[in-house]
C-alpha cells in the first residue's frame, strides 16, 4: 500500500483516476497527517469536518464520470483566501471571527476543479514578512532541521509569508497549497522549505476575495513539491476574472503541456548585478551549479544587466507599505473583525486598530502613512513609481537577449525563529532576489536545488517574461531534472 | 520634517493607530532608520520617467450597466461588531 | 447689472463677494460607480449594498462605463475639455459611513478639464463663469446621529454611488450670480439626463466658496460653505457669509481659511473647526485600477448623441420664433416647458409670440398657483393650442379665451367643446349685431351727442355696452365698425 500522504498532485490525480485510490482516503490521511504535526503551526484554522465532506462529494462526482483537473486532491489555502463560512484571518487579530459570505475567485476554482480544503495555512499578519513570525497565531516551524552549525537544534523559520502554506507541503501534510506572493511570499518560503513555488506574472490569477496587502504586486500561486505538480495547480488557479480590473483576459495555457521542452534552445540570462556584496559562498555555489545544470542540458548562457537592481528592495519598501496603509484602513472596528471600544469614535478606531494590527503590520503602516502625507508624496512614493517604470524597462532590455532569468531565491537558508526580528531591514533582505521580479509583474519561480552545509534546503530562482509562464516553467524543469532534489525534512 | 516622536504622534493618529507613549521614541528610531534606507533610491536619475501606473499591459475593463449585486443585507451585517434594525452602529459621531 | 450694483455696502466703503462652487451632483445610472448594487433614493438601509460598497476585504471595484459616459456628456454640455485619459486616485480618511477608508475620486487628473456656462440673470443679461473641472467619485454612506443617544447608525446604500464634483472658477460676483449659476448648471444636467438636480433628496450639493475683497483688490481669503442644499439656502448662506467676513474686516480683522456649516434653520453659517482635525488625504492612483482611457471615436459618438441644450434652444426660440430674451430664456430654462411651448406652436405654426405669451402668463400663471410644474397640469400643448387657434380664426375673443381656459384649466376638456357647450362663439352675424348696436345708441342719446361733437372717447364706453349686452360675445373689431357707422352715419 503507497503511503497516501507522499503522492504528489499528478501523482495522486494519477491514481485517483485509475480508481486505485478514493479522495476520502486520500484526504483522511492527510487530515491525519495535519493532526500529527501540529507543532508546526501550520494552520489558523483546520477544517476536517468540510474536507471530508468536500472529498465525499469528490468522489461521488467521480464515480458519476464528472471529474475535473484536481478531483478528489487535498490542498492547504492560505489565511488570506476568503473562504465562505470559514474564519479568514489573514493571520491578524483585528479579523476576529471573520467568516467570509463569499469565496475568493482562486479558491472557488479550484474547488470547481474538484480539490479539497485541508484548512487555512497559518502566515505572516496580512502578508507582511518573510519569516512568518508575525502571525498573531504565533510562528510556523519550519519542518527541516539544521544538522551542524550555529542553527542546529533550534527551530527553524519556514519564510514568510506563506510560511505555513509551505511547512504545510514539505512536511507532507499536503501535496498542495496556496499562497501570494507580493515580494517573494511564496518562492521564498518555497526555497527555505524545499519546495517548489511559482509567483504568476501579475494579473494571471484574480486578487478577488485576497485580502490585499499591496494590490499592485499581489498575486496568488501554487507551492507543490514538483514543478509538474505546480503547472497543474497553476492551470486551475488561473483564469480572467471580470470581478479583477486587473485581471487580464488571456487564454490559460496547458501549463503541463509545456514542461517537456527541454533546455534546448533555450537562452538563460544570469543578471551580473545579482553578484552582491557579501553574497554566501554556498548561494553563489548554487548559482554557479543551475548555471551549469543548463549549460550541461544544451541552453545558453547569456550575461544580462539588471542596473538597477539593488534600488528594487527600498522601491519595494515604499509602494508596498503605501499601498496597505490604504488597503488596510477598511480594518475600522465598524462592520466585520475587532472592535475594542474607546472614549469616542476616534478613539474606538485608535483601540482597535492599536491592539488589532500586530508590531511590523503597525510599521509598514505608518512608513505607508508617512511617505503619502502631504510634502513628502513626489519625493517618496513618486519617485518610486518612476523608478519601477525603470525596473520594468531593464527587465525588457534583458529579455530581448534571454528567455528567462535564472538568480538565486534567497540569500540564505532557513534561520532560526527569533533572529532578525529586531532588525527589520535585515528581515527585508530576506526578498533581494525575488523583489525585482516582483516590481515588474513577472512570473517566476523557485526550484530546490541543494542543501548547504547544515543540510537546509537551497533554491533556485527562474525569472519569465510576462505571461511566459510556459517558458518559465520548462526552465525550471530542467533544474527540477538536473538537481535531483530528493532530501527531505525530518519527520515529525 | 525628520521623523520624530512628533512625526510618529502625527502619523499614528493619521493611521488611527494608538501607540504607546513608550513606544513614540522607540518607534521613530525603527521609522527613521528604514526611512533612511529607502533614501537611497533618491540616487536614480529618473528624469523624464513615466511612474508606473500599471505593471502588465492592459486596458480598463468595465462593467455595464445593469444591477448585479446587492440586496443581501443579511450577508453584508454578518460579520458586524454591532447592528441594529439593519443599521451598522458606532459610538455617536459629534457633527 | 451693472457691476457697480452688485457690491456691498459697508461701513468702510464697498465690497465685491467673489463665489466659487463645488457641486456634487449623483449621476444618473442603474447600478453603482465601481459595483453592481442599486442606486434608488429611500430604499431599505444596507439593501442596495454589495460586498464591494461594504468594503469587505478582498473586493476590488470595476468601473460602471455607463457613469464614465454620463460624465463625459455633462462635460461636453459644459463646452469642456474632455481628457483622453484620467486617472482614480484614493483619498484616505476615516469616517464610519466611508467603508474604505478611503474615496475613489479623481485628483490630479480629471475626466473633464476646463469649460464655460453661461448664466442667464435676471434682466436678461448674461454672464460666463468658467468651469475648472468635472471629476468623477464615489459617495459615502449615510450616518443618521438622531436614532440613539449615545450611537450613530450607519446606512450604506449611497456608498458607492456615482457623483460628479464640478467645480467652478471663483467667477460670480454674487449671490444673485450663484444662484443662477446653479439653477443654470442644474438645467443643463437635466436637459442631458445625467442628474435629476433634485436637491431635497441630496443628488445635487452645493459646496460654496466665499470671500470678499475691496473692488479690484487680489482675492481675499475664502471659505467653504459645505453641503447647502437648496437654492434659496445658497442665497442665503452666501448673503451672510460676505456680512460675516466684510464685519470681521471692517473691525480690523481677519479671515480664517475654514470649513463651514450652512445653518437652515437660523440662515447662519458656523464653523466646523470642531470636526476638523489637520487633514491629509494622502492622494494615491488607485492601483486597483488603471487609468482612464477614452477614445476618440467614443467622445464623437458622446457628441453627436447630446440634445440641444438650453443657450441653443434659447437662440433658435429668438431666432425661428422671434421670441424676445426674456420670453426665450423662461421658455428653456427646462426642457419640459420648451418642448410644451414647440407643441403648442406646432406643425401648424401658431403664432409663436401668442403662443409664449400664454403658456408664459396664463398657463404658468395658473400652474403656480396650484405648486405644479408644466408636465403635472391639465392641459395638453394640443389643446391649448387648439384655443389658440379658436383665437386666431376669431371664433372666440380673446377675454373669452381666459374664461375658456379656466374651464379647460378646472376640467381638463377641449376649448371647442367648451365654446360649443356654453355658446361662446364670437358673434360675427353684421345683421344680429347691428340691432344691438341701435339699441343701445338709442338709448343712449346724450352719450352718442357727445361723440359727433368730437369726444371719441366715449367709443370706448359704447363698445363696453355692446360687449355687455352680447355677453362678451361679439367681435369687438366689428363691434367698433358697427358703432362708427351707426353715430357718424
Ligand atoms: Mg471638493
Ligand atoms: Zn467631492
Amino acid at each position: 500500500m503507497v503511503d497516501l500522504t507522499e503522492l504528489g498532485v499528478a501523482e495522486a490525480r494519477d491514481l485517483l483516476a485509475n480508481g486505485e485510490i478514493l479522495s476520502r482516503e486520500l484526504t483522511a490521511a492527510h487530515l491525519e497527517a495535519m493532526a500529527a504535526r501540529r507543532d508546526l503551526n501550520a494552520f489558523i484554522t483546520e477544517t476536517p469536518e468540510r474536507a471530508l465532506a468536500m472529498a465525499e462529494a469528490s468522489d461521488e462526482r467521480r464515480a458519476a464520470g464528472e471529474a475535473g483537473a484536481l478531483e478528489g486532491i487535498p490542498i492547504a489555502v492560505k489565511d488570506l483566501f476568503c473562504t465562505e463560512g470559514a474564519l479568514t484571518t489573514a493571520g491578524s487579530h483585528i479579523l476576529q471571527g471573520f467568516a467570509p459570505t463569499y469565496e475568493s475567485t482562486v479558491s472557488a476554482k479550484l474547488w470547481r476543479a474538484g480539490a479539497v480544503m485541508l484548512g487555512k495555512a497559518n502566515m505572516d499578519e496580512f502578508a507582511m514578512g518573510s519569516a512568518n513570525v508575525t502571525s498573531y497565531y504565533g510562528p510556523v516551524k519550519n519542518p527541516w532541521r539544521a544538522r551542524s552549525g550555529p542553527s542546529a537544534g533550534k527551530d527553524l523559520v519556514p519564510g514568510g509569508s506563506s510560511g505555513g502554506s509551505a511547512a504545510t507541503v514539505a512536511a507532507r501534510v499536503a501535496p498542495a497549497a496556496i499562497g501570494t506572493d507580493t515580494g517573494g511570499s511564496i518562492r521564498q518560503p518555497a526555497s527555505f522549505c524545499g519546495i517548489v513555488g511559482v509567483k504568476p506574472t501579475y494579473g494571471r490569477c484574480s486578487r478577488w476575495g485576497i485580502v490585499a496587502f499591496a494590490s499592485s504586486l499581489d498575486q496568488a500561486g501554487p507551492l507543490t513539491r514538483s514543478v509538474r505538480d505546480a503547472a497543474i495547480m497553476l492551470g486551475a488557479m488561473a483564469g480572467h476574472d471580470p470581478r479583477d480590473s486587473t485581471s487580464v483576459d488571456m487564454a490559460v495555457p496547458d501549463y503541463e503541456a509545456s514542461l517537456a521542452g527541454g533546455a534546448q534552445g533555450l537562452r538563460v540570462g544570469v543578471p551580473k548585478e545579482y553578484r552582491l556584496d557579501g553574497m554566501p559562498a554556498e548561494i553563489e555555489d548554487l548559482w554557479q551549479r543551475g548555471r551549469q545544470w543548463f549549460e550541461d542540458a544544451g541552453a545558453e548562457l547569456v550575461e544580462v544587466s539588471l542596473p538597477l537592481t539593488k534600488y528594487a528592495l527600498p522601491c519595494y519598501y515604499i509602494i508596498a507599505p503605501a499601498e496597505a496603509s490604504s488597503n488596510l484602513a477598511r480594518y475600522d472596528g465598524v462592520r466585520y473583525g475587532l472592535r475594542v471600544p474607546g472614549d469616542d469614535l476616534i478613539d474606538m478606531y485608535e483601540n482597535t486598530r492599536g491592539q488589532g494590527f500586530g508590531i511590523e503590520v503597525q510599521r509598514r503602516v505608518l512608513i505607508g502613512t508617512y511617505v503619502l502625507s502631504a510634502g513628502y508624496y513626489d519625493a517618496y512614493y513618486l519617485q518610486a513609481q518612476k523608478v519601477r517604470t525603470r525596473i520594468a524597462e531593464d527587465f525588457d532590455q534583458a529579455f530581448k537577449d534571454c528567455d528567462v532569468i535564472l538568480t538565486p531565491t534567497a540569500p540564505s537558508a532557513a534561520f532560526p525563529i527569533g533572529e532578525k526580528m529586531d532588525d527589520p531591514i535585515a528581515m527585508y533582505l530576506n526578498d533581494i532576489f525575488t523583489v525585482p521580479a516582483s516590481m515588474a509583474g513577472l512570473p517566476a519561480i523557485s526550484i530546490p536545488a541543494g542543501l548547504d552545509g547544515a543540510g537546509l534546503p537551497l533554491g533556485l530562482h527562474v525569472i519569465g517574461r510576462a505571461f511566459d509562464e510556459e517558458t518559465m516553467l520548462r526552465a525550471a524543469r530542467v533544474i527540477e531534472e538536473a538537481a535531483d532534489f530528493t532530501a527531505r525534512p525530518p519527520a515529525a | 520634517m525628520a521623523l520624530d516622536k512628533q512625526t510618529v504622534r502625527r502619523i499614528a493618529r493619521l493611521a488611527r493607530i494608538k501607540v504607546p507613549v513608550g513606544r513614540l521614541e522607540p518607534l521613530a528610531r525603527e521609522l527613521a532608520n528604514i526611512i533612511g534606507w529607502v533614501e537611497q533610491l533618491g540616487e536614480v536619475d529618473t528624469e523624464g520617467v513615466q511612474p508606473m501606473t500599471s505593471v502588465v499591459h492592459m486596458t480598463l475593463k468595465a462593467r455595464g450597466d445593469q444591477v448585479t449585486d446587492g440586496f443581501y443585507r443579511d450577508k453584508v451585517l454578518a460579520n458586524a461588531p454591532e447592528a441594529d434594525h439593519g443599521f451598522f452602529t458606532v459610538p455617536k459621531v459629534l457633527e | 447689472m451693472s457691476e457697480q450694483a452688485q457690491l456691498i455696502k459697508g461701513d468702510t466703503g464697498d465690497w465685491e463677494v467673489v463665489v466659487g462652487m463645488e457641486i456634487h451632483a449623483q449621476v444618473i445610472t442603474q447600478a453603482k460607480l465601481f459595483s453592481g448594487a442599486a442606486t434608488e433614493f429611500g430604499a431599505e438601509p444596507n439593501t442596495q449594498v454589495s460586498l464591494i460598497d461594504a468594503a469587505m476585504p478582498g473586493m476590488l471595484p470595476v468601473i460602471n462605463m455607463a457613469c464614465v459616459r454620463q460624465a463625459v456628456r455633462t462635460g461636453l454640455g459644459l463646452k469642456a475639455k474632455i481628457n483622453r485619459r484620467s486617472v482614480f486616485d484614493r483619498k484616505n480618511y476615516f469616517y464610519p459611513d466611508l467603508p474604505q477608508g478611503y474615496q475613489i475620486s479623481q485628483y490630479k487628473q480629471p475626466v473633464v478639464g476646463e469649460g464655460t456656462l453661461t448664466v442667464d440673470l435676471k434682466d436678461g443679461s448674461t454672464r460666463q463663469v468658467g468651469i475648472e473641472r468635472l471629476h468623477l467619485e464615489q459617495d459615502a454612506g449615510k450616518s443618521l446621529h438622531d436614532r440613539h443617544p449615545a450611537k450613530s447608525y450607519i446606512d450604506l446604500n449611497r456608498s458607492g454611488v456615482a457623483l460628479m464634483e464640478i467645480v467652478s472658477k471663483p467667477d460670480m460676483r454674487s449671490a444673485d450670480e450663484a444662484t443662477a449659476y446653479l439653477e443654470k448648471l442644474r438645467a443643463i444636467l437635466r436637459y442631458l439626463g445625467t442628474c435629476d438636480g433634485n436637491m431635497e433628496e441630496g443628488s445635487m450639493r452645493a459646496d460654496v466658496n466665499v470671500s470678499v475683497r475691496r473692488p479690484g483688490a487680489p482675492l481675499g481669503t475664502r471659505c467653504e460653505i459645505k453641503n447647502v442644499n437648496s437654492v434659496r439656502f445658497v442665497r442665503l448662506a452666501i448673503e451672510h457669509e460676505a456680512r460675516r467676513q466684510i464685519e470681521i474686516l471692517e473691525e480690523g480683522g481677519a479671515v480664517d481659511q475654514e470649513t463651514r456649516l450652512f445653518d437652515g434653520a437660523k440662515g447662519v453659517t458656523r464653523s466646523m473647526r470642531s470636526k476638523e482635525e489637520a487633514h491629509d488625504y494622502r492622494y494615491i492612483p488607485d492601483p486597483d485600477l488603471l487609468p482612464l482611457e477614452l477614445d476618440e471615436a467614443l467622445i464623437a459618438e458622446l457628441r453627436a448623441s447630446l440634445p440641444e441644450l438650453p443657450d441653443e434652444k434659447k437662440a433658435r426660440f429668438m431666432d425661428e420664433y422671434g421670441l424676445s430674451a426674456y420670453d426665450a430664456q423662461i421658455l428653456v430654462a427646462d426642457r419640459e416647458t420648451a418642448a410644451y411651448f414647440e407643441a403648442v406652436v406646432g406643425d401648424a405654426r401658431r403664432d409663436p409670440k401668442l403662443a409664449a405669451n400664454w403658456v408664459l402668463s396664463e398657463l404658468f400663471g395658473r400652474l403656480n398657483k396650484e405648486s405644479k410644474d408644466v408636465t403635472e397640469g391639465p392641459v395638453t400643448a394640443e389643446q391649448l393650442g387648439g384655443l389658440i387657434d379658436l383665437i386666431a380664426d376669431e371664433t372666440i375673443s380673446g377675454r373669452i379665451a381666459k374664461d375658456v381656459f379656466d374651464e379647460m384649466f378646472a376640467s381638463g376638456r377641449d376649448a371647442a367643446a367648451i365654446v360649443e357647450e356654453k355658446g361662446l362663439k364670437q358673434i360675427t352675424d353684421t345683421a344680429a349685431l347691428e340691432v344691438v348696436v341701435a339699441e343701445v345708441v338709442a338709448g343712449a342719446a346724450a352719450q352718442a351727442e357727445k361723440y359727433r361733437a368730437g369726444n371719441q372717447k366715449v367709443m370706448g364706453w359704447f363698445v363696453g355696452q355692446v360687449m355687455r349686452a352680447t355677453g362678451g360675445k361679439a367681435n369687438p373689431k366689428l363691434v367698433n365698425e358697427l358703432l362708427r357707422k351707426k353715430l357718424e352715419g
